[in-house]
């Protein structure tokens, strides 16, 4: 049994109304919707009872609301009677109700058929030879006999929260404490569609001062609240709002929960979420890009690295050997080389280290980036000091200046 | 607990007429170019330049990142060299590379951080090219604290210094000396081949000769 409640202009009210009777809704138009209304009769009593419940609910006066056995029953008995109607006879109403297409309405006038009535009373197998599927369809509809599943409304899935102070905050752990009600506020919100976040989107509107945005990206989805706000409470005490805080905007991103299980076997690693806070109190420490895992970048350009986040390796390795390893130094300190004729150095003098230069190797030659503004060409000395050990010293070709790499330790 | 199994050893004794003897727990180690690393303790790896220390750090990051654990390197000078560490069989995604940029106590206290956070099979602090007088001010009861933080866990703690500094609160003390340095042909096309490096592993106040090649 469905009902369904037509009144023009109001959709978020007939929404409204409807989720009062029931979860599963159709918005039919933006006048229209239907909703199941099976099983309401202990509430309510007969069919008639709960017809004028909802309109008692909907409380517009031209509003029309009716029950019918099939949601497009109940559609059309709405769109073509006023008032409530129950079960009603479809055959009185009016063809343009049932919104064919052009070619079937000038086909019906041309018959002379103007009601739902008319069009029932037609032979089905006629129908079907003349007007095809949708005619047969539409007769189905004008007899009320068509069956269907609604199509349900889904909610957007907006998970935020917004607090407007009345005395504005300009101390962290007042600030905190709101953050963790609103925090738990939505995270109830995620656990019970099943989602957990991977961001947090904060945004204080300040006294005199523009707004303070935050945005912190979770490693993992998470639920957890007391890894949100200390990890909130980290990024609050580095960057600080400048003003008291009038009004607090907090969005979490939904996203898919965490579902991995590692290998029985396998050495357990840190804890995503600890590993966060604790990565998160080192970045205050040292600096946030002064942390991470190391990533070697395509191309032949010395040091070239950048950090990305810890992660278990994917590809294959070479078999395990040791091998020379370098110290570089950064920035690499510029040195004085003396050469002999063929360009063999023979003596260094640097910030690192002086003296002769026992043994040497070289030079590798490289170049790169010439394409662009930031062309380097370069060429590479081993070479063994006393002072130094056994060095990596390179020549920049373009400047004709030395500089001291690293040590091979 | 104790109780039911106290019972059930005497119950197996009982039947079938032996005595069941309690196995020693080993300790864990990590096996490397420069001797066992043992897990639960701090090592100390020291020696001077090129004689071979960071290529055993290397080999023991290589070790514990092919077992597929999470390592953590504190680089107090910003030594690190990222190429080199992959062609030594480190897996760069799997280490994590804090570059303190020459301050000894961001080192320390990141290294604190890390071994109380858990779940690393090796944290690794850097201070090879530190400062000589700011290594010898970290106090006593700082490396302790640091021992402690890994005691009873599968962490291997590593410090790379010049010279031992945390006493007693080291388990190990690998000392290299300077390594030999073995070129092949003459300039131009020479090429520095391989490293040989020697020194002590030392455990208990016994030492024990190491040896080992550094190839390009």
């Amino acid at each position: 049994m469905f009902a369904c409640i037509h009144a023009p202009g109001n959709l978020p009210l007939l929404v409204e109304c409807a989720g009062h009777f029931s979860p599963l809704i159709e918005e039919t138009s933006p006048d229209t919707v239907v909703f199941d209304v099976r099983g309401l009769q202990r509430i309510h009593g007969d069919p008639e009872q709960i017809a004028d419940a909802i309109r008692r609910r909907i409380g517009i006066k031209e509003a029309a609301v009716a029950i019918a056995r099939n949601p497009d029953a109940a559609v059309h008995a709405a769109r073509g009677f006023h008032g409530v109607t129950v079960n009603a006879c479809l055959d009185s109403l009016p063809l343009h109700l049932l919104r064919g297409s052009p070619d079937f309405a000038r086909n019906m006038d041309a018959w002379g058929i103007r009601t739902f009535g008319e069009l029932a009373a037609l032979p089905p197998l006629g129908i079907a030879a003349r007007l095809g599927d949708e005619g047969v369809y539409l007769q189905r509809l004008a007899t009320g006999t068509v069956q269907r599943q609604l199509r349900l409304r889904v909610d957007p899935m907006e998970f935020r929260d917004k607090r407007e102070l009345e005395d504005s905050i300009d101390l962290l752990e007042p600030l905190l404490l709101l953050l963790s009600q609103m925090l738990g506020d939505v995270c109830e919100r995620l656990r019970y569609h099943g989602r957990a976040t991977n961001q947090i989107r904060l945004r204080m509107k300040l006294e005199r001062a523009e707004d303070h945005t935050l945005v912190l990206n979770l490693p993992v989805p998470t639920l957890n609240t007391r890894v949100m706000l200390k990890l909130l409470q980290l990024e609050m005490n580095e960057h600080a709002p400048s003003a008291p805080v009038e009004k607090i905007f907090l969005e979490l991103e939904p996203a898919d929960p965490r579902t991995t299980q590692h290998g029985l076997f396998l050495p357990s690693g840190p804890e995503p979420e600890k590993l966060e806070i604790t990565l998160a109190r080192i970045r205050l420490l040292v600096g946030a890009e002064n942390v991470g895992a190391p990533e070697l970048l395509d191309t032949h350009r010395p040091d070239a690295v950048r950090m990305t986040a810890l992660a278990q390796a994917k590809n294959s390795y070479p078999p395990l050997r040791p091998a020379f390893a370098l110290r570089r130094f950064r920035p690499a300190p510029s040195a004085q080389v003396w050469c002999e004729d063929r360009g063999k150095p023979l003596r260094i003098a640097s910030s690192v280290g002086s003296g002769a230069i026992l043994a040497c190797a070289g030079p590798w030659s490289s170049s790169g980036d010439w394409w662009t503004n930031a062309a380097w060409s370069r060429q590479e000395w081993d070479v063994e000091v006393q002072a130094i050990g056994v060095a990596r010293i390179s020549q920049d070709v373009a400047r004709r200046r030395w500089f001291v790499e690293g040590s091979y330790d | 607990m104790a109780t039911a199994v106290a019972t059930l050893r005497e119950e197996i004794q009982s039947r079938l007429g032996v005595v069941l003897r309690t196995k020693p727990a080993e300790a864990e180690t990590l096996a490397t170019v420069a001797g066992a690393i043992p897990r639960g303790a701090m090592t100390e790896i020291v020696g001077p330049a090129s004689s071979g220390r960071t290529a055993a750090l290397y080999s023991v990051l290589a070790a514990a990142t092919a077992g597929q654990e999470f390592c953590a390197l504190l680089d107090a000078q910003d030594r690190f060299d990222p190429l080199s560490a992959a062609a030594a069989g480190v897996r760069l995604s799997q280490l994590l590379w804090v570059r303190c940029n020459g301050n000894v106590e961001h080192a320390l206290k990141a290294a604190d951080m890390l071994a109380n956070g858990g779940g690393f099979g090796v944290i690794a602090i850097d201070l090879a090219d530190a400062p000589e007088s700011a290594v010898h001010r970290v106090p006593l009861a700082a490396w302790f604290r640091l021992r402690r933080g890994v005691e009873n866990t599968r962490t291997a703690l590593v410090v790379l210094e010049r010279s031992a500094h945390a006493r007693s609160c080291s388990a190990v003390k690998i000392e290299l000396k300077r390594a030999r340095a073995v070129w092949r042909g003459l300039m131009p096309g020479g090429l520095l081949e391989r490293f040989e490096c020697g020194g002590h592993w030392i455990h208990n106040h016994q030492p024990r000769a190491v040896e080992f090649r550094v190839i390009r």
